[in-house]
Order: structure tokens, then C-alpha cells, then sequence
């Protein structure tokens, strides 16, 4: 691996850089960079940018690929951390590239200061930022994540209390951006490990009063592949862009298996 | 180049599409497209909530919100479509409840309801509870439920297939849709898809405008195909300005805020919109809301060292209702301003949020060729649809209804056609306009850049075809998109590779979004009054005698039946010819519009 520092802007990028806005100072963006049609191994490309304290990441990459890199390759899409399409890892933590500001990651003291990103861990990576989300899906469905019920439907809205519907409300919030899974040191050895985003949108119907297929879920779950994998590292829980306490939703599912109730 | 048969294709998987999905995968054999992941489209975006007279809280029925729906939109929404919607809005949040959707519930434990902008009692007496929501993030949750009732159903989805064109054949009956073209990112391949019907929900293009709570990805792809077919598109002069995007980001901030009581205020404090809509004070439709707004800061009483926002004030609600009912916006609030809701109040500002117009359809979800005639075998739902059920100006909470009644109802009819009708043959060379269209830009050496066409068509539309408009902002408007177009044939990139090029994708879109940027442009000038979100200033009154009626924009000169014989050079720069389409009228006759 080398590292290497661009100082004249790539070959075929064109034009100008727009002016620098007033109060920006200039951070170098250090890019984990891999095309498999043209490279034969990854490397690091390090880009000047100039950015506001209060600029997400998001804009950074943005810059990069609008100005001066056209080929730097990444998903995003809503830009305020609802989507979860640009789940990255940057400067060693995963974190949403458009939920991370600038002004988080500056070096103190007048320092220069230098941004990491790199494709999230675990999931085979497609191009530069963007990895193949297909086994991330894969363990999604095989949860089983939809209601569950039996007899007939009732003819208005199945009543629930609010406390029911409390119980499940934490994991309600998942947007499904993977940044748990990839942080967790159990999915990056054993791939087959379901992983945390799996167990939480299990969790969000096994905990849900309407539903009846808990069973079935928690049969799932107590798989050699499943929650009894998790080593409660807490990296799920501190990765969640939506302050979801993962682990502890997943310690809700084994503690349900031992006593199977729930 | 790869080819694949279907009976159903179903292009975007936002609400819409998988509503449709839902019902059309349960019926015949269906594919959804899509250029993003499903659970990635941007009604997992959308907060408050979706109405529907459900009374659960307090008396309501659906002939109040047909008449909202209908006076919100200014009275040019088709009341037929607005009825339709408001009826089946009850069993359209039932069904969703019923598939999971963990809806808020009442202490009775029924699903919640919360006030919204120009929902009321009895036809304007006072706000009522009609919002059916999960926290402020019921367009999440209907995104998230959608897609779990999809892997219910084992729904087939290409993922990351973007679609490019479709296929219109030549009959008797005229042109008839037989299919679509899409691009895959993975491969940079070609794959045809034949199909008996195709139904687009492809979403918005607030991309057009710089200020906007859409996503990267909003810029009207669905839209911009049908258009360059020859086909029309109703009514895209009407696009609403949502009055509370986080200033200078223009990121959302629910109206369900001031549902739960929040309160707009200008420098000096005061509680502005109680002089604009005297009723329902901040609670009023989003163009009066947005125009107020805009009001406040030109008469010099917006805050800040510039003055150019004011203040939504939710500090009196407290910090418990802010984390049970609008916790997402509190995050939001706090994470890119650096403000705290619960103790000071948030800077807003108008921000682009929503297209009215969009490819016409009937009720069943059939897109329009004309007035009177459908393309047999094309659909739309969804934002990139107009029934017309939002008029000049949508309500709060009816795009997440019209998703689900529309989308279910197009998914239905592609189905039910689908099953009656054997396919018919592609026209020859299906894939030869998209071809040429990814391998011209390819190719080019042009050298102008994605980024600077975009960020100048998007900053002409903020600067002169946003909340307010003038014939001379507006004029300069098409001068610089029509300058702009000039340049985007010569637009090149710089990633010439085939696996995952986005670089190619951005090039694209910013051909569909100048091509939208026309149409709104060009619809805006031939409206001369205004009606809600379309606000003239130099036409400030509402002229039913002359424009009580829908626009209908065509590209000039193209045959739907014989599009795919012109080059993409022949079809960007068509010249746009407007027509009209009568406003169906049942119950309500136009009325002045006061708050």
C-alpha cells in the first residue's frame, strides 16, 4: 500500500476550483481508493479541500469528486441521515458521511488536520466507497422482518396500548445503513454471523404485541449464526447514526431465548 | 446487452413503488427497478404524518378533507381524484397498520391523530387531529413497512438499475408501452426489459432548485423520460416552497411542529401569521405559510445578522413532548445548526420541497397521452404522477396519502391489464437511444463540468422562480436554463470506466433536471396570476375566467410512437408547446381562498 499525495489535480479533471467560502480553512481528505477494473490493489489518495467547521463529510467527498476527481465513487443520497446509503469509515469509527460536521474532526491547536475515509469493513467493497450490500440484506430477510399474525384481520386498526407500543420503539428507528454490522469484530471474522442490524429489526417485531411470529424469530436467532455470536462489544451500539442501543436489544433477544418469553 | 420479459415493471421503490409492487407482485409476474437500494428513496424522508378522517380523536369524515384538499390546492385540483383520495385514505392507513406500521397510538391504544397546515373541521372552522403518525417519522416507517411487506411477498428487485427510457410501439391504437431500458451501475450494461405495463414512481426534482429538502438523487428521472417521448406533463409550474427548512441548509423541519403548537416568529417576536391566516394561524397551507415568510424577511423582519429567516419557536412545548412526537427534528436541529429546540427557537426558511405537477394520469394510475387519451400499458403514482389530487399547492400528509391510495391503485391496474392482455413486440432497437445517450457522453470531450452547469441552473431557479415570481425573473430564468442546455452538449466526465460509474450517472440527471427546469419555467410565465404555490407578483390575483385549467406541456414535434427514431441531441432541444386541460369540478365551486 502507498501512500500518495495529490498536488496537481488528477489527469482529465478541468477548470477551476470554485473560490474557497469566507471561514473555510483547508483539511486534507485521505481517501481509501480501489477500482478493480484498473487497480490491482487498494490504495490512499490524499485530496486539499477546503471546508466549513460546520460542512459534513458528505460535502467534502462531494467536492472531491465534483472538482477534482470525477472517478471517486460513493453512495449517498438524502444528506441528513435518514437514507443510509453513505455509512463509511471515517477516521477509523463508522459514521454517515452527511451526519459527521467538520468542526468535530479538527485538529486542536491551530494543527492541520487530516480526515480518514474508508469503505465500511466486512462487506466486500465494489469501488473506492461503495461495497456490496447484498449479504447485509441477505441477513436482513432472513429474520423474517415483516408482521406476523394468524385468524382474521380486525376490520379497523389491531388496538395496542402505548406501553406495548413503547416496548419496540427504539429499534423502530434502524434505516438499515449497515454501520452497526461493519463495526462489529464478530461479523468482520465470521461473515456468516447475522450481525447487530439483523438482530434489532428482529427485535422490533418480536417485541412488537401485534405480532406472533417470535417463535420462529428466536428459532432463527439461536443458530450457530446467530445472537449467542455477539461478544457485547458495544461497537454496534456506538456506531448507530440513529442512537439505537443496539447491544442492548441485542441482549433483549437472548435473554428472551433462555426464558423464551418476551 | 441483456434482455429480460415481464408482465409488470415497476421503475423506483419509494412508497409508491413498492405499494404497487405489493399489489402487482401478488398478481403477476413483477420487477421493480430501481437506481437506489430500496429503503434508500425519499419518502423515508417525509415526517409528520399521513391523514385520513379516521375520527379516532375527534369528530371528522372524508367529505372535509376532500374540501381541504380541494381549496388547500387553490381549486385546481380534480375533485373526482381529491374524493377518491380522501375515501380511500381510511383504509389506505388501516391496511398500513395492518401490514405493521407502528403508528402512535391514542391512551385507548387506536392510531394517533395530530393537527396539520389546512386540515380542518367542518370546511374551515377551526384545525382538527387527522395526521395519522409514528413520531416524526411516519414516512420512514411507511418506506421501512413497505419494504418488509415486500420481502413478505418475495417482490424481485433490481437494485441499482437505472432506467433510462421506455419502449413505445406503434399500433392502430396508437403508441402502446411495451417496455423499459435500463442502465445497470454495477456493469454499466444495457438490459431491455419487455413488459405489458410499466409503472413509474420515480419521485420529485427539487434538484432543480439549490435550497431544497430532497435528496441527491430527487431529479425527476421518471418525468423527464416521459417528457422526452412526447409526452406531456401537467401542471410543473406549481412547486411548493415547505415554509420550514433549517435555514441556509434547507433541510426539513415537520409542519407536524407546529401540529404539536409550535409558533412562527419574526425579529421582533411577534407571532406574524396570525395577520396572514387569522383562523389557523401558523396551521395554514404551505404556500401562504412559505409566502408570509418571505414577506416578513423582504419588509426587513427577518432575524439573524442578516435578516433572512425567522424563528420557529417549540421551546413552550417542552422537552418531553419534543422527544416523544418530533424527536428526529430535534436531532436534526441540533446536529447542523448547533440548536437546541427545547431551549431556543430553530432559524427556518422557505425551502424546495415538492413537485405538483408531473406525468398526467387518470384515477386508475394511466398516464395521459393527451386530454382524452391514455398509453395503454403506462402508469404513474406517486410525486412524479399529478391525478391531480394536490392542485397548485399539496396539503401537508397527502403526498404520503397519495403514495399509498395511488400507488396500491396503479399496482393494481398494471396487474389487472397486465393479466388481460398478451405483450406486444418491442419497437426495433429498443436500447439504441439510451446507447447512444450513455456512449455519447462517454465519449465527449466537451469540457464542461457536471458540477458547474448544476450549481448555476440551480442557483438562477432559487434566485428567480422560487416562492415569488416576476415576468422579468422568470424570462431570465429560461435565458440561463436554455444557456445551459446549450452547454450541457458539451458536458463530459471523467470517469470513462463501466463498473459503478457515477460520474456518468450525475450526467443524466442534470439532463433531466435542465429539461424540468424548462417546463416549470416555461409553464410559470404562460400562467400570468397566481394561484397557490405559483405566486406572480406582477399577476397577484387568482384568474379563474382564464387559467381554471391545467397546464399541459409537450416537447414539439415528437411523435410518442416514433420518439426512439430521433437522436437525444434532436429530443433535449425540442422546442416546448403548451396546451390546457379542464379542471374536473364535482362539488366545490372556487371560492375565495382566506385562512
Amino acid at each position: 500500500m502507498t501512500a500518495t499525495v495529490e498536488t496537481a489535480p488528477p489527469a482529465g479533471s478541468r477548470g477551476p476550483v470554485p473560490p474557497a467560502p469566507e471561514g473555510s480553512t483547508t483539511v486534507t481528505v485521505k481517501i481509501r481508493r480501489f477500482n478493480p477494473e484498473v487497480d490491482s490493489e487498494p490504495r490512499w489518495d490524499s485530496f486539499e479541500v477546503p471546508a466549513l467547521p460546520t460542512d459534513r463529510v458528505l460535502n467534502l467527498l462531494h467536492y472531491v469528486k465534483w472538482y477534482l476527481d470525477g472517478t471517486l465513487t460513493f453512495r449517498r443520497s438524502c444528506a441528513h441521515g435518514i437514507c443510509g446509503s453513505d455509512a463509511m469509515r471515517i477516521n477509523g469509527v463508522n459514521r454517515l458521511a452527511c451526519k459527521v460536521l467538520v468542526k468535530d474532526l479538527m485538529s486542536g491547536g491551530g494543527k492541520a488536520t487530516t480526515i480518514t475515509v474508508e469503505p465500511i469493513k466486512g462487506l466486500p467493497v465494489h469501488k473506492d466507497l461503495l461495497v456490496d450490500m447484498e449479504p447485509f440484506f441477505e441477513a436482513f430477510r432472513a429474520v423474517k422482518p415483516y408482521l406476523m399474525t394468524s385468524g382474521n384481520e380486525p376490520t379497523r386498526e389491531r388496538i395496542q396500548s402505548q406501553a406495548d407500543r413503547a416496548r419496540f420503539d427504539d429499534t423502530t428507528k434502524c434505516i438499515l445503513c449497515a454501520c452497526c454490522t461493519t463495526s462489529c469484530p464478530v461479523y468482520w471474522s465470521e461473515g456468516s454471523y447475522f450481525g447487530p442490524a439483523a438482530i434489532v429489526n428482529a427485535h422490533r417485531f418480536i417485541f412488537d404485541s401485534r405480532d406472533e411470529g417470535a417463535e420462529e424469530r428466536l428459532d432463527i436467532l439461536n443458530d450457530v449464526d446467530g445472537v449467542w455470536r455477539c461478544r457485547t462489544t458495544f461497537n454496534c451500539t456506538d456506531a448507530c447514526p440513529r442512537g439505537i442501543q443496539v447491544t442492548k436489544a441485542i441482549q433483549e433477544v437472548k435473554r428472551a431465548l433462555l426464558f423464551r418469553r418476551v | 446487452m441483456q434482455f429480460h420479459k415481464y408482465d409488470v415493471v415497476i421503475v423506483g421503490a419509494g412508497g409508491a413503488g413498492m405499494r404497487a409492487a405489493i399489489e402487482a407482485g401478488q398478481r403477476c409476474r413483477t420487477a421493480v427497478l430501481t437506481k437506489l437500494y430500496p429503503t434508500r428513496s425519499h419518502t423515508g424522508a417525509a415526517q409528520g404524518g399521513m391523514c385520513a378522517a379516521l375520527a379516532n380523536v375527534e369528530e371528522d369524515n372524508w367529505e372535509w378533507h376532500t374540501f381541504d384538499t380541494v381549496k388547500g390546492g387553490d381549486y385546481l385540483v380534480d375533485q373526482d381524484a381529491a374524493e377518491i383520495m380522501a375515501k380511500e385514505a381510511i383504509d389506505a392507513v388501516l391496511d398500513l397498520e395492518k401490514m405493521g406500521l407502528p403508528f402512535n397510538r391514542t391512551p385507548e391504544g387506536k392510531i394517533d391523530q395530530r393537527r396539520f397546515g389546512g386540515h380542518t373541521r367542518n370546511h374551515g372552522e377551526a384545525a382538527v387531529r387527522r395526521a395519522c403518525y409514528a413520531a416524526d417519522r411516519t414516512g420512514h416507517m411507511i418506506l421501512q413497512t413497505l419494504y418488509q411487506n415486500c420481502v413478505k411477498h418475495g417482490i424481485e428487485f433490481f437494485n441499482e438499475f437505472y432506467v433510462l427510457d421506455i419502449c413505445l410501439t406503434e399500433t392502430e391504437n396508437g403508441p402502446v408501452c411495451t417496455g423499459a431500458v435500463a442502465y445497470e451501475l454495477a456493469t454499466g450494461e444495457i438490459h431491455v426489459f419487455q413488459a405489458k405495463a410499466v409503472v413509474f414512481a420515480t419521485g420529485g426534482f427539487g434538484k432543480v432548485f439549490k435550497t431544497t429538502s430532497n435528496a441527491h438523487t430527487l431529479t425527476g428521472d421518471g418525468m423527464g423520460i416521459v417528457f422526452r417521448k412526447g409526452l406531456p406533463l401537467e401542471d410543473m409550474e406549481f412547486y411548493q416552497f415547505h415554509p420550514t427548512g433549517l435555514a441556509g441548509l434547507g433541510i426539513l423541519l415537520t409542519e407536524g411542529a407546529r401540529g404539536e403548537g409550535g409558533i412562527l416568529r419574526n425579529a421582533s417576536g411577534e407571532r406574524f401569521m396570525e395577520r396572514y391566516a387569522p383562523t389557523i394561524k401558523d396551521l395554514a397551507p404551505r404556500d401562504m405559510v412559505a409566502r408570509a415568510m418571505a414577506t416578513e424577511v423582504r419588509e426587513g423582519r427577518g432575524c439573524g445578522p442578516n435578516k433572512d429567516y425567522v424563528l420557529l419557536d417549540l421551546t413552550h412545548l417542552g422537552a418531553e413532548v419534543l422527544d416523544a412526537k418530533l424527536p428526529d427534528i430535534t436531532e436534526f436541529s441540533r446536529t447542523y445548526l448547533g440548536i437546541d429546540p427545547v431551549t431556543e427557537p430553530v432559524p427556518v426558511y422557505p425551502t424546495a420541497h415538492y413537485a405538483m405537477g408531473g406525468i398526467p394520469t387518470n384515477i386508475r394510475g394511466e398516464a395521459l397521452r393527451d386530454n382524452d387519451n391514455v398509453v395503454p400499458g403506462l402508469y404513474a403514482a406517486g410525486e412524479c404522477a399529478c391525478v391531480s389530487v394536490h392542485g397548485a399547492n399539496r396539503l401537508g400528509t397527502n403526498s404520503l396519502l397519495d403514495i399509498n391510495v395511488f400507488g396500491r391503485r396503479a399496482g393494481i391496474a398494471a396487474a389487472e391489464y397486465a393479466t388481460e392482455h398478451e405483450h406486444v413486440e418491442l419497437p426495433e432497437n429498443p436500447a439504441d437511444f439510451v446507447v447512444s445517450i450513455v456512449e455519447g457522453m462517454r465519449s465527449s470531450t466537451g469540457g464542461e463540468r457536471i458540477a458547474d452547469i448544476r450549481t448555476e441552473l440551480q442557483t438562477t431557479m432559487d434566485l428567480n422562480a422560487s416562492v415569488y415570481r416576476t415576468e422579468d425573473t422568470l424570462k431570465q430564468a429560461l435565458t440561463d436554463v436554455q444557456a445551459l442546455k446549450e452547454r450541457y452538449a458539451r458536458v463530459s466526465i471523467q470517469d470513462k470506466g463501466k463498473r459503478f460509474n457515477t460520474d456518468l450517472l450525475e450526467a443524466v440527471e442534470l439532463g433531466f433536471l435542465l429539461d424540468l427546469a424548462e417546463v416549470l419555467v416555461q409553464g410559470a410565465l404562460n400562467r400570468k396570476e397566481s394561484r397557490g404555490g405559483h405566486a406572480r407578483e406582477d399577476y397577484q390575483a387568482r384568474d379563474d375566467v382564464n387559467f381554471l385549467r391545467h397546464t399541459m406541456a409537450y416537447k414539439q414535434g415528437i411523435e410518442p410512437g416514433k420518439a426512439h427514431e430521433k437522436t437525444p441531441q434532436q429530443v433535449l432541444t425540442a422546442d416546448i408547446r403548451l396546451d390546457y386541460k379542464p379542471v374536473t369540478i364535482t362539488r366545490y365551486q372556487p371560492m375565495e381562498r382566506k385562512y
